[in-house]
């Protein structure tokens, strides 16, 4: 990762522009001057002044906006800290992430909200904090969420841990609406995931490992969905897993409740299948799930039941997953990996087009959590991922840049890859 | 001849060549077990050791003797699983066992997937002697063994496996290595008990144990754990006896012979009377004997020869 800054006039010369909003690709070069988009046409006449990237017909799209990462600080920076993380969505072409509150300790106030700005200030990437729907996130007590939205909190979430109290996620919905930001929760009913740590199915059964039912998320996002519709309010679903969840979503939709959805590139890409190796990077939350589920989350892909691709990035140190499955911590990093599997699974599958996918990780997800999204325009900030989706490479740990290596993908072969970023006036080059 | 597996981590897998020729070993070692000086020089030289991270006495005593009686030099370390779980890991463990030059790794452990864990740590040879609710092939072994000796092959032999199959490693290593070698399986229990999809392993499912006796040829009982009645799993035990004990009434109204199997220990009274457990049909204690002999043979095969 090579990063330049560019204070003076910078030419983009030879790109494909992707609009998202228009839905339409064009040849144009791009002259930026400090940091703003000054010209947009094709033939711009490269002078002297000008520092000149040639992007030899790459796509240029949007910075990408992950809704779903976990950095860490306070409390865990040996796992990430809010500035390896920046480097680890730069490396994954995403300029604008949201992170989540299961801190230590949790993002539940506005001084901490500050600490997040504080900290990501100077950053290339946009960090945008999601503060705690509770206080101390123990499902109890809501905190200050105007004042936590006054001091920059995009949403509320306890993730992590869901909000099992039924009464007190109505209250979050319905006091959430002076605000009007979305409510997160992690749908996952505690009694009936009871000690599983995989999806409960055929291959648990042969694995012998306690299984983690389906039924404990989909039960809970049924509860969400009718608490928000019934208080009208804004809710937004994490990391979707299951056939039935994806379809309660879909007629939520149709029915007019205020809800978006998001979907981890893991759980579009790999099964329960995965965890015959046993191997803890696996082990997440909600669980890899059977392949009819993984089909039905890209069918919600395909029709726009699912709103956004999130990673939920979420480092660990190799020793808490090299241990026996019980112990080994959930989760999986996911920013730099996260276009690449998109595009071999949902894009280069057949599923959905080029178009599609860059609705999902930059227009969609933005208008999810109200999230400024400069779009490719004269007079707007640069704020730009640049990628070649025809790419063959393989996934390997020197693609990664954040703290934790914590990922099934190593060694994954992946077809589209981002080549570099520009955004606050720096231009990133992510391979040499 | 060498087996193709190189460790043995469960059944799952395993192809029926090798389980002959575990099986083939084994009698052989059965006869050692019946000399006057029950051992052999086979594993001289080599360091194998005993890791128990769970409480177990037959299981550890087996494979102790087995070790023994091929003379192997053995070390035992015994933790709970808890002791593990904070400050020192598995694998800190294991490695600092490795240091000091061990051959082979026999393992119990609470966890499953545990003992293939261990593969990614060391390169001494694992055998696996129960990881959660995974698998503990050696008990299947011994338990078909056991089958064997009475049948005298296991293709086309009927086996219901009675119990809380849900949280049983012997019953999975069992379905297993009894479907490699054709044997037909039922399975038996309250539906709380039956992990869910299991028919994908091609057994049968059966509520009731008097349909489950009509159908076997060979009955396994396995332990019902005590604490399962408070997670609400079953009501009571002595509902459970009532529904799926095996009882002398039961026996005599079955009118046909049936071999009883369970592998220890037993809980008289609640899946087994004691005069069942006690009587003609019971081959529990040929199964005691053919667990050494069993493990001897896994030992040898795959810890001696090199």
């Amino acid at each position: 990762m090579q990063i330049d800054k560019m204070n003076g006039k910078v030419l983009l010369a030879n790109g494909k522009i992707v609009d998202p909003v228009g839905e339409k690709i064009f040849d144009a070069d791009i002259l930026i001057e400090n940091g703003m988009i000054v010209r947009l046409e094709k033939g711009i006449t490269p002078k002297n002044d000008m520092e000149i990237v040639n992007l030899n017909g790459q796509m240029v799209s949007p910075g990408f906006v992950d809704l779903h990462v976990h950095f860490r600080e306070p409390g865990f920076e040996d796992k990430e800290t809010i500035a390896s993380g920046c480097r680890a969505a730069l490396a994954g072409g995403f300029t604008k992430v949201c992170c989540m509150p299961n801190t230590d300790p949790p993002i539940d106030t506005q001084e901490s909200v500050r600490f997040i700005y504080r900290k990501a200030e100077g950053q290339i990437v946009d960090v945008y904090p999601i503060a705690a729907i509770t206080k101390n996130r123990k499902g109890e007590e809501l905190t200050e969420m105007v004042e936590l939205s006054s001091a920059g909190a995009v949403g509320f979430s306890d993730d992590g841990d869901p909000l099992v109290n039924a009464q007190i996620m109505r209250y979050a919905l319905e006091y959430s609406k002076i605000v009007d930001k979305p409510i997160i929760n992690h749908a996952e009913d505690p009694a009936l995931k009871a000690d599983g740590y995989m999806n409960e199915g055929i291959v648990s059964t042969q694995l012998g490992i306690p299984g983690n039912p389906s039924i404990a998320e989909e039960i809970m996002i049924y509860r969400d969905l009718t608490l928000a519709r019934f208080t009208n309010s804004r809710l937004h679903i994490p990391h979707v897993s299951t056939k039935v969840a994806v379809a309660l979503i879909r007629q939520a939709k149709a029915d007019g409740v205020r809800v978006t959805a998001e979907a981890t590139p893991h759980h579009f890409s790999l099964t329960d299948e995965y965890m015959r190796s046993f191997d803890a990077n696996g082990k997440v939350s909600p669980p890899l799930r059977s392949e009819a589920d993984r089909l039905a989350l890209i069918e919600g892909i395909k029709d726009g039941t699912i709103d956004a691709i999130a990673t939920d990035h979420a480092p660990h140190q190799y020793d808490t997953k090299e241990t026996s499955l019980d112990l080994a911590s959930y989760g999986m990093i996911g920013l730099e990996s996260a276009f690449g599997l998109s595009m071999t699974n949902l894009v280069h599958a057949g599923h959905i087009s080029f178009m599609d996918l860059i609705k999902l990780l930059t227009i969609k997800p933005a208008r999810a959590m109200n999230l400024p999204l400069p779009g490719i325009k004269v007079g707007e900030e640069a704020n730009l991922t640049i990628v070649d989706p025809d790419e063959w490479w393989v996934f390997s740990r020197k693609d990664i840049y954040s703290r934790s290596q914590n990922t099934p993908f190593i060694g994954r072969e992946l077809t589209g890859r981002v080549k570099s970023v520009f955004a606050k006036s720096c231009y990133v080059r992510l391979q040499d | 001849m060498n087996l193709s597996i190189k460790h043995l981590y469960g059944l799952e897998g395993v192809p029926k060549e090798d389980l002959t020729q575990i099986f083939d070993t084994a009698f052989s070692f059965r006869e050692v077990l019946e000399r006057p000086i029950k051992r052999v020089p086979t594993l001289q030289g080599k360091t194998i050791v005993n890791l128990f991270f769970e409480n177990s006495t037959r299981t550890r005593i087996s494979f102790e003797l087995a070790e023994k009686r091929l003379s192997a030099d053995t070390v035992n370390f015994s933790a709970s699983g808890s002791s593990l779980s904070k400050g020192e890991s598995l694998k800190d463990t294991i490695q600092n066992l490795y240091a000091m030059k061990m051959d082979a790794i026999v393992m119990r452990h609470p966890v499953p997937g545990s003992a293939k864990l261990l593969s990614q740590f060391v390169n001494a040879v694992i055998i696996n002697a129960g990881d959660g609710t995974h698998e503990h092939p050696t008990q299947a072994l011994l338990d078909i063994m056991s089958l064997k000796e009475k049948f005298g092959k296991i293709e086309g032999l009927n086996v219901a496996i009675v119990g809380d199959i849900r949280h049983s490693r012997v019953a999975l290593s069992n379905i297993f290595g009894l479907k490699a070698l054709g044997a037909n399986v039922a399975l038996c229990g309250p539906p709380t008990f039956i992990p869910y999809g299991v028919e994908s392993l091609g057994v049968k499912i059966m509520y009731n144990l008097d349909e489950a006796l009509q159908f076997a040829d060979a009955v396994n009982l396995l332990r019902i754990q005590r604490e399962r009645q408070g997670k609400g799993l079953i009501p009571s035990l002595r509902e459970y006896r009532n529904l799926y004990g095996m009882t002398r009434e039961r026996l005599e109204n079955l009118k046909k012979p049936l071999t009883i199997l369970h592998p220890g220990p037993i809980n008289r009274g609640v899946e087994i009377d004691s005069d069942v457990a006690d009587g003609d049909y019971s081959i529990i204690l040929h199964q005691v004997l053919n667990g050494v002999a069993v493990r001897m043979a896994v030992l040898f095969l795959l810890v001696g020869g090199k």
